[in-house]
């Protein structure tokens, strides 16, 4: 039997268990919601590999490329003959190798969960949300058009809400949710503009025409121009405009680090490993027609994904939350990934920078995730987020204390380890695009390794601090995961990324470029070097440099001031100048007519209901009245 | 049948029973008295449907007949309205329809 056609139960699975658990969960014991959930993803996992394997070694190559399969394809709506939203399953290189990420990732999080959510008030409902965020992802990452992308993509966005608001009688939990929420609304407004002026132009949603090359002719000559921009611009800008908002970038970036208030396996699933890389799944998916339609707008988007990876990587520096650390450790990766897929060329050696976005996708998933569940490991171990509070672990949390130097050691990018490969790939395509970029990547791959390092030294290192009591290392149920994911972090780089997955789906070969590689490796371990001296054991040398830095640190902790501008921005000058008339116009205009109306009905029913006064004979009277009247214009009109 | 009385003088009768009936029906607050105007004006055409039938159409029965059906109706008109007359006098001892007015408000 052909696998392709079991790839509908992907979705299915999860979907089923949101229901089941979110109805249901409630009449068993919590811990079989988690066993159902973990098994429900281990079947989504497994089929996901047996689909991998189908397609890419027992299928494999057709003339030369990996043809695109659309497995399942349901027709749901149809506007006209071309332009029909349909839900469906495509199978393609970058889809195929989502798939494997998300169903890995979730998997291993849904495990850890069992371990981490233990004993919490509202373990199915977790779970619930867990499936229902597994399914809305494989949606999106599966979509065969882009309205059903768009349709799952704000599914993603809610149970993005749902989770980080989870412990909801948290006040900043419950904020951060909204910001969150309103913040990726906001940009999605702009993904569903650019969708619309797509399909208007093209009239059809569908990935495969859109991106193929008539499909391209037919958007690059639509000949509207708004602004001095191509229709086709604005679109592409429009819908890069909701991947940043997904995908947390610069300045629609602030929601990310808030995020980190929901439970920490939601933070390595979702803030880390899948749902912020939509974004780039999103212009990696559309990259053809970015790249033919108008190469300035790749070349903005390189420039603000690294803008994002250098801006993020500072303010890591000085953060103490190990939480938001990794947070915008996670921003400054996948500023990383955005640049890549920006100075990116198509086909072949060419698309480089694709497939190095994809690479490095694939591999920051597994160590993002890797850390984010061996930081919740810590946090379980000792209650806390702030790193000040934390030292010497290492003695009480082996387990989690190896896994998360692995992961630091693969995020610095030390040769061997998987993100050493990738960023790489994606040092070299910036190097033949834009040497600017280039450099500033280079500095950020130093930065990644100091503030990585200057975490696992404080955490793991210097001395003991009080605990309430003494540290204990995570369950079974939370190693495992940590466990596999290091080896994955590991060994992801060892795969011939390029023999799989490329900007025109043909294979191509690609190999380390030593001149570069020695660069960033060099830059890391300056990084790790200052690190080390820094951190290593507790001394008073960090604090001077923070005195010394005095007003660039406080901004740069502060966020830049970020988050102040937006609050100044919407409360002092929309709130005032715009929503204020408008809610007076509403009020008093709008509201006001509808009162009138109401008003004049009521004073007339007042005035005439005593006609209805139930007395028989005053009808009588009326009606004879009438009749009389009646027939003396008869009379009148006959015989007048 | 004698001929000689003209037919308006048939109809002036019946039209003042009528309007008299519309009259009493209207201004009286007795139901004993409304019962006894409805029986008047339903006399009154009574009257116009036997003199028409007999002006009109010599040798047709079919208004004569009515006529018989609507006092036969009556009758029975008139023993409901007395019964349900009896039943409100027995619950408000009243039979002045101001004061039946337990339904309003």
């Amino acid at each position: 039997m052909n696998i392709y056609s079991l790839s509908p139960l992907v979705l299915l699975i999860p979907v089923i268990m949101f229901l089941f658990i979110g109805l249901l969960g409630m009449r068993f014991k919590p811990v079989v919601s988690g066993i159902l959930g973990s098994l429900g993803l281990g079947i989504v996992f497994i089929l996901s590999l047996l689909i991998a394997y189908q397609y890419f070694f027992i299928d494999g190559l057709t003339d030369g490329i990996y043809q695109p399969i659309i497995a399942a394809n349901y027709q749901w709506l149809q506007f006209t003959d071309t332009l029909i939203i349909s839900m469906g399953v495509l199978l393609d290189p970058i889809s195929v190798m989502m798939l494997i990420v998300i169903s890995t990732v979730s998997l291993m999080v849904h495990i850890y969960s069992i371990g981490y959510m233990h004993g919490e008030k509202g373990f199915e409902r977790f779970f619930a949300f867990l499936s229902l965020f597994s399914f809305s992802m494989l949606g999106l990452v599966l979509a065969t058009n882009i309205f059903q992308m768009y349709i799952f993509w704000e599914l993603v966005g809610v149970s993005s809400f749902l989770l980080i608001g989870f412990y909801y009688q948290k006040p900043s939990a419950v904020a951060a949710s909204k910001k969150a929420f309103i913040v990726t609304r906001f940009a999605d407004l702009g993904f569903l503009a650019g969708i619309l002026i797509l399909s208007y132009i093209n009239g059809t949603f569908d990935f495969l025409t859109l991106t193929s090359p008539e499909g391209i002719e037919i958007t690059k000559h639509s000949g509207l121009t708004f602004l001095g921009f191509s229709a086709a611009t604005w679109a592409m800008m429009l819908i890069f405009m909701g991947g940043a908002g997904k995908s947390a970038m610069f300045p629609l970036h602030i929601w990310l680090p808030d995020a980190m208030e929901g439970p920490t396996p939601v933070s390595a699933l979702i803030h880390a490993a899948t749902m912020v890389v939509a974004g780039v799944y999103l212009v990696a998916r559309m990259f053809p027609v970015y790249y033919f339609t108008n190469p300035n707008t790749l070349n903005a988007i390189a420039y603000i994904g690294g803008f994002t990876s250098l801006f993020a990587a500072v303010i890591a520096c000085t953060q103490y939350d190990i939480k938001r650390i990794l947070a915008f450790s996670t921003l400054s990766q996948i500023g990383y990934m955005i640049l890549a897929l920006g100075v990116s060329g198509y086909g072949g050696e060419h698309g480089l920078g694709y497939m190095s976005s994809m690479f490095h996708l694939f591999t920051h998933a597994m160590f993002k995730a890797l850390l984010f569940l061996g930081a919740g490991a810590i946090i379980h171990a000792v209650h806390s987020n702030v790193m000040n509070e934390m030292g010497g672990l290492r003695k009480y949390l082996p387990v989690t204390h190896l896994t998360f130097l692995i992961a630091c050691i693969t995020i610095a990018g030390v040769p061997g380890f998987s993100a050493f490969f990738s960023k790489d790939e994606i040092l070299t395509a910036a190097f033949h695009h834009d040497k600017i970029l280039f450099y500033v990547e280079l500095f950020v791959a130093g930065l990644t390794a100091f503030y990585m390092f200057r975490l696992y030294f404080v955490v793991f290192w210097g001395e003991d601090r009080h605990y309430h009591h003494k540290p204990h290392e995570a369950p079974l149920t939370m190693s495992i995961p940590l466990i596999f994911l290091a080896i994955a972090s590991v060994l992801a780089g060892y795969i011939h990324f390029g023999n799989f997955v490329s900007s025109d789906r043909m294979p191509f070969h690609s190999e380390i470029q030593w001149n570069i590689a020695s660069q960033s490796i060099i830059v890391g371990v300056i990084g790790i070097v200052i690190a080390f001296l820094l951190y290593r054991k507790v001394n008073n040398v960090p604090d001077h440099l923070v005195k010394a830095l005095g007003g660039f640190h406080k901004t740069v902790f502060h966020k830049f001031y970020i988050d102040e501008i937006y609050l100044f921005v919407t409360k002092k000058i929309i709130f005032n100048y715009i929503s204020r008339p408008v809610a007076w116009f509403d009020r008093h205009i709008v509201d006001g007519t509808m009162n009138g109306i109401a008003w004049i009905t009521e004073y007339t029913s007042y005035r005439i209901k005593g006609f209805q006064s139930g007395q028989l004979q005053q009808y009588a009277l009326v009606f004879v009245s009438g009749a009389v009247f009646l027939a003396l214009i008869f009379l009148y009109y006959f015989f007048g | 049948m004698n001929t000689l009385v003209p037919l308006s003088f048939f109809l002036i009768v019946s039209t003042i029973m009528f309007f008299v009936g519309i009259w009493g029906f209207i201004i009286r607050r007795n139901l004993i008295t409304i019962l006894m105007s409805v029986e008047l004006i339903l006399n009154a055409v009574n009257l116009n449907f036997v003199v028409f039938n007999r002006i009109l159409f010599p040798g047709h029965f079919q208004g004569m007949f009515f006529s018989l059906f609507i006092v036969a109706i009556a009758a029975a008109e008139a023993s409901v309205a007395i019964a349900i007359i009896i039943n409100i006098y027995r619950r408000f001892s009243t039979i002045e329809v101001d004061n039946v007015s337990e339904m309003k408000n």
